[in-house]
């Protein structure tokens, strides 16, 4: 029993099942089964953008350019649907996925390249392609009725029940679960993060896994960009403005160790689903929306303060004695 | 973020002379990046050169560099405070709330400069007395501070500072020069003697290079490090009386985006981003080169948001040339 409570995605399932129970006593409708899913759903863009931080900051690096990435992406993707309505909209989400693949490599090459931080590069590649939206749009709007009815549709099409978007986020998590647990890139991941100079003596390109990261990373945030562009059907240079922060939240409430190596798929995505149910619980509980900022960043500091406790834990002595004397 | 460095440390047979180092260093670099800019810009515009306009131009800067030169002691340090921009909100919210409760100036100023000390104390106290990352401990307060202003301000605005109060952001202490940029001499040389001449600032130097070490040596590393803290914390507050004296109102959004711009100019200014080294002549010079280069391109109609990008990539081009160019000299001693 305290071996299970020590296990992170158990105590979040807790949490999260704690924080239902909350809502549940000021509002019963929300945990019907329908708006459970629609609450998963809204959350579903948050879970890919997190799956692909999450495999940055276990290699000891952090993306802080995802949101701008998306951003860029999903002007790229609104534009070529505007221009050109009559392209298929999986070669649109092909193209963007590319595109936010090679913008993820760019922070990857600065990173393994040049060995510039990681936190210096994806600020200025946050301003970059912030700045690059304007450029290519002029600072227009693309707005509903320039984007074409399939482009709007997909995301909200049902499929065996539920949304495409929500089916996406699974098939997004599915994959990067097989990729993590599964293949070599996932495991150098691991070692990159737990001790780069034991990674290099086991023959593994730290900087090269980095690269990786970074493409994963800039690939999943080009679908994201897609996805959010569709969903709320706009597209304009502010689009996910902060929601870097969101997403590092999310992964840092689901244990990922902001010192690399320690991190989980499950993690990642129970992350997000703590920061969507408050999200989607604040209007129907009478809180103001404007609260939301500061509860996100309460809830930052207080989980990596728990994470903390936790690493801490599992460090050994290994000369006990010696150091007793 | 630990950083790997595989690559041997070359150690020179002889020392540089000191001519010859201060010619080479990063500062003198600076100095000339500095005149170059300027004097392009008198050449694209024939505005430029107006001795006022050149005084509307350090406003530019000045608010900027005034957090910069307690971040560049941060980033010495080895740590790192995201949340400078939020902290300017929550310390403008705070005294707009002192408005609306009948304060006069002298106590908006200490409402401000306290709100600052107290956001400061806040990120000390995370950071040094549990032992939390910095980075994710101020992009934690980055969202609560400017959270809080959002819950206090929501989408309203305060306005109806008293006249008096103009003067922070708006007054001249003598003909073109502003009250702004008399603080920020006078910072400057402050935080000059504070990192170079003083204990304190080996400390700093101390701790950046090597944690472990300085405390086995006796720096309290802790307190140091809490110290730090609260004088960004305070530097944030005294550029947030000076933003919004200037301004003459809040809005929870004010100054969003700035701690990007602070951390910019710490590195621009030669401040290593991993610790251990940088000087206050080098950010002083850093924050002359980014007020004159978004003053240039604001005469020349270039819009925000470009300039930005700008910004962007003068972050990682001054870091990636002296890598690039080390590292070619170093191909071309073996």
């Amino acid at each position: 029993m305290a071996k299970l409570l020590k296990n992170r995605e158990i105590l979040l399932v807790i949490a999260i099942a704690a924080l239902l129970v909350a809502i549940t006593l000021r509002f019963p409708g929300f945990v019907a089964p329908a708006n459970l899913a629609r609450v998963y759903n809204d959350t579903s863009i948050l879970i890919i953008l997190a799956l692909g931080q999450m495999a940055v900051i276990l290699t000891r690096c952090i993306d802080l350019s995802m949101a701008a990435n998306l951003a860029l992406c999903g002007m790229v993707a609104a534009m070529i649907n505007a221009a050109f309505p009559g392209i298929p909209i999986p070669l649109i989400i092909l193209v963007v996925v590319a595109l936010g693949a090679l913008l993820g490599s760019i922070n990857g090459l600065l990173v393994w390249k040049l060995e510039i931080p990681p936190i210096v590069v994806t600020l200025g590649t946050l301003t970059i392609f912030r700045g690059t939206i304007f450029l290519l749009s002029k600072g227009a709007w693309i707005n509903a009725h320039q984007m074409s009815d399939a482009f709007k549709a997909l995301p909200r099409t049902s499929l065996i029940g539920f949304p495409v978007l929500s089916w996406l986020s699974v098939l997004a998590i599915a994959a990067v679960y097989i990729l993590m647990t599964r293949t070599p890139v996932g495991r150098a991941f691991f070692a990159v993060g737990g001790n780069p100079h034991a990674a290099v003596y086991t023959g593994i390109d730290v900087g090269r896994t980095r690269f990786f990261a970074y493409c994963l990373s800039g690939g999943l945030a080009g679908l994201a960009g897609y996805l959010w562009v569709s969903r709320y059907a706009v597209a304009y240079v502010d689009i996910a403005a902060g929601f870097e922060l969101d997403i590092i939240a999310a992964c840092v409430i689901g244990g990922i160790s902001i010192a690399g190596g320690i991190g989980s798929v499950g993690g990642a995505v129970l992350g997000s689903l703590f920061l969507g149910v408050i999200k989607n619980a604040l209007p129907v509980i009478n809180i103001s929306p404007f609260a939301q900022l500061a509860i996100s960043g309460t809830v930052i500091i207080i989980a990596v303060a728990v994470n903390a406790r936790t690493e801490k834990r599992k460090g050994r002595v290994i000369l006990k004695k010696a150091e007793a004397v | 973020m630990a950083e790997l460095n595989l690559s041997p440390r070359i150690i020179p047979d002889r020392l540089q002379s000191r001519g010859n180092r201060a010619l080479k260093s990063w500062e003198s670099l600076l100095l000339v990046v500095a005149i170059a800019i300027f004097a392009i810009n008198s050449f694209a515009s024939p505005y430029f050169l107006d001795p006022w306009n050149l005084s509307d131009a350090t406003f530019n800067f000045t608010e900027k560099a005034l957090i910069a030169f307690a971040m560049a002691l941060v980033i010495i340090s080895g740590e790192i405070d995201l949340s400078v921009a939020s902290i300017i909100a929550l310390s403008s919210t705070a005294m707009g709330l002192a408005v609306t409760m009948g304060a006069d100036t002298p106590m908006l100023v200490v409402v401000g400069l306290g709100t600052g000390l107290l956001c400061g104390a806040v990120n000390g106290l995370l950071i040094t007395g549990l032992g939390l990352p910095s980075i994710v401990v101020t992009i934690g307060t980055m969202s609560l501070f400017r959270g809080l202003s959002f819950i206090i301000l929501g989408d309203q605005a305060y306005t109806g500072y008293p006249a008096s109060f103009a003067y922070f952001g708006q007054g001249y202490v003598w003909w073109v020069f502003s009250f702004e940029f008399a603080l920020f001499v006078l910072f400057a040389i402050i935080y000059s003697v504070l990192l170079h001449k003083t204990n304190f600032g080996r400390a700093v130097y101390a701790i950046g290079n090597n944690q472990t070490a300085a405390l086995f040596s006796g720096v309290r590393v802790g307190r140091v490090k809490f110290i730090l803290f609260l004088l960004t914390g305070l530097m944030a507050g005294i550029a947030s009386i000076c933003l919004t004296s200037r301004l003459g109102s809040t809005r929870p959004s004010i100054a969003l985006g700035v701690e990007l711009e602070v951390v910019t100019m710490v590195v621009l200014g030669g401040v290593s981003i991993l610790g251990g080294s940088g000087t206050i002549p080098g950010v002083v010079l850093a924050a002359f080169i980014m007020g004159m280069v978004t003053f240039g391109f604001g005469l020349l109609n270039v819009p925000g948001i470009v300039m930005s990008i700008f910004i962007g990539v003068l972050l990682i081009s001054v870091i990636a040339l002296p890598i690039l160019w080390s590292r070619a000299r170093r191909r071309r001693a073996h």
